[in-house]
């Protein structure tokens, strides 16, 4: 019963949270350089003028592969929020990645399909660190289940700080934020256009833009699963963590120029096996 | 409902402008002026785009690529032609490879002039524009509701004829 709650109310308040969460975003990177910036709904404005406009597609299968992504992203979100298996959650989430490749190459723009590469070699950069936090809740928990990992004694944090930075790191990648959003930035241009969402118009740029909240709320989640330790007062704690990592991607972006997408790949797999990696060893060998 | 008004993208495309009219165009968007907080995105994508910015006049070369650009963009949409360059041809009217302003190959909607026209000019120019597409976008509507999908009132819709704020 408390699984269905969860998912329905994640269905229902990601898009508005993380749309809230962009608005805030959006604002306080004008503040960063003294700017007024847009009104704090400005997403929601965004997203409903695009659904009014008129459709062009190049290809009809665009929408397809659209419509997959965000089905698999709300699979994603649900059950992570229902307490299921968090390794599933992130096969499931790389499946929804991988639809959104397809939607970008299907139009065979070259700037879509330069922004897809890329996207595919930023799944390669951030995929060693998901997968090795996995791992670091399991040494923890013994078990990959999120709510029994939520609502556990510990504090993963605590044994977990390597992979906690390693994460945060390739949250960056993510979310699409300054020094590697080589696929396609959040910013008004880039050196190939829109890169992934190029032949993205009307409806379908927002099916993504919804999309990117579901998602952006589901990495929160997962911030917060470092934090969670089954106590009241814990989740108030995770909530301020969330919304820390949240300022720092917006310090990040605001403070850092794109990167080439090798330097990327070798910067995020250096902090993974540095951090994560050092993490794990000592994990194995105090325990 | 939210207005579409309140999230206008622009797509900034120079002509054969003189640049002088561009530096202008983007220092509306620098902190002194701050166009985001209207909504406004200087967006690089046609397929994205609300209204279209024009500066410089059109020569035998971008004639083609101005029209394309506006097929591209998705109604309903709007056209500002940025300095004398792009309303009239300007100082170079009687070029042998100039055609004339942006209405020479597209509708153009709003004029904005000067030489270079200034951000505040721009912004004003914009601010108009928007107007306009609020009144497109609701135009819009009722033919998509008429019509049952939006690709039903392309041909019906009047807005490139009409050609206001000279």
């Amino acid at each position: 019963m408390n699984q269905t709650i969860a998912v329905i109310c994640y269905i229902i308040l990601a898009p508005i949270i993380g749309g809230l969460l962009e608005g805030l975003d959006r604002k306080v990177s004008a503040r960063m350089q003294r700017r007024v910036g847009p009104p704090l709904l400005q997403p929601f404005y965004d997203v409903i003028k695009l659904m009014k406009k008129q459709v062009i597609v190049v290809s009809p299968a665009q929408t397809f592969a659209l419509i997959s992504y965000f089905a698999l992203m709300l699979l994603t979100g649900s059950m992570f929020f229902a307490g299921m298996d968090i390794l599933l959650c992130f096969f499931v989430m790389s499946t929804a990645a991988t639809f959104l490749y397809f939607a970008a190459v299907i139009s065979s723009s070259p700037y879509a399909t330069v922004g897809a590469n890329r996207e595919l070699i930023q799944m390669m950069a951030y995929e060693p660190a998901v997968l090795l936090s996995c791992v670091g809740f399991y040494l923890i928990e013994g078990t990959f289940n999120v709510g029994e990992i939520a609502f556990s004694k510990t504090t993963d944090i605590i044994y977990l700080p390597g992979f906690f930075v390693a994460f945060v790191f390739i949250l960056t990648i993510k979310m699409r934020k300054s020094p590697f959003d080589t696929s396609t930035s959040h910013h008004m241009h880039q050196e190939i256009v829109k890169g992934l969402t190029t032949e993205m118009g009307a409806q379908n740029l927002a099916i993504f833009q919804v999309t990117e909240w579901y998602e952006n709320v589901f990495l929160m989640g997962v911030i917060g699963l470092f934090i969670m330790n089954g106590t009241t007062t814990n989740i108030i704690i995770a909530v301020v963590v969330i919304l820390l990592t949240y300022f720092l991607e917006i310090l990040i972006d605001n403070t850092s120029a794109r990167m080439k997408t090798d330097m990327m790949l070798k910067l995020s797999w250096g902090v993974t096996l540095f951090s994560a990696g050092v993490n794990l060893l000592v994990l194995m060998l105090v325990r | 409902m939210a207005k579409v008004k309140r999230s206008p993208w622009l797509l900034h495309y120079d002509g054969s402008s003189c640049n002088g009219c561009d530096i202008e165009v983007l220092a509306a968007l620098t902190p002194v002026y701050d166009a985001e907080r209207f909504g406004v995105m200087n967006t690089g994508d046609p397929m994205q785009a609300d209204i279209f910015m024009i500066t410089g006049g059109i020569n035998t070369q971008n004639a083609e690529v101005v029209k394309q650009l506006y097929d591209q963009m998705p109604r309903p949409k709007v056209v500002v032609a940025v300095g004398v360059c792009a309303c009239t041809g300007g100082v170079f009217k009687d070029c042998y490879n100039i055609l004339g302003g942006a209405d020479s190959v597209i509708p153009v909607d709003i004029y904005v002039p000067g030489c270079a026209a200034r951000p505040q000019a721009i912004i004003d120019g914009v601010v108009k524009a928007v107007e306009l597409f609020q009144q497109r976008s609701d135009e819009h509507d009722k033919l998509v509701k008429q019509g049952g999908r939006p690709d039903a009132a392309k041909d019906a819709v009047k807005e490139d004829k009409e050609v206001s704020n000279g």
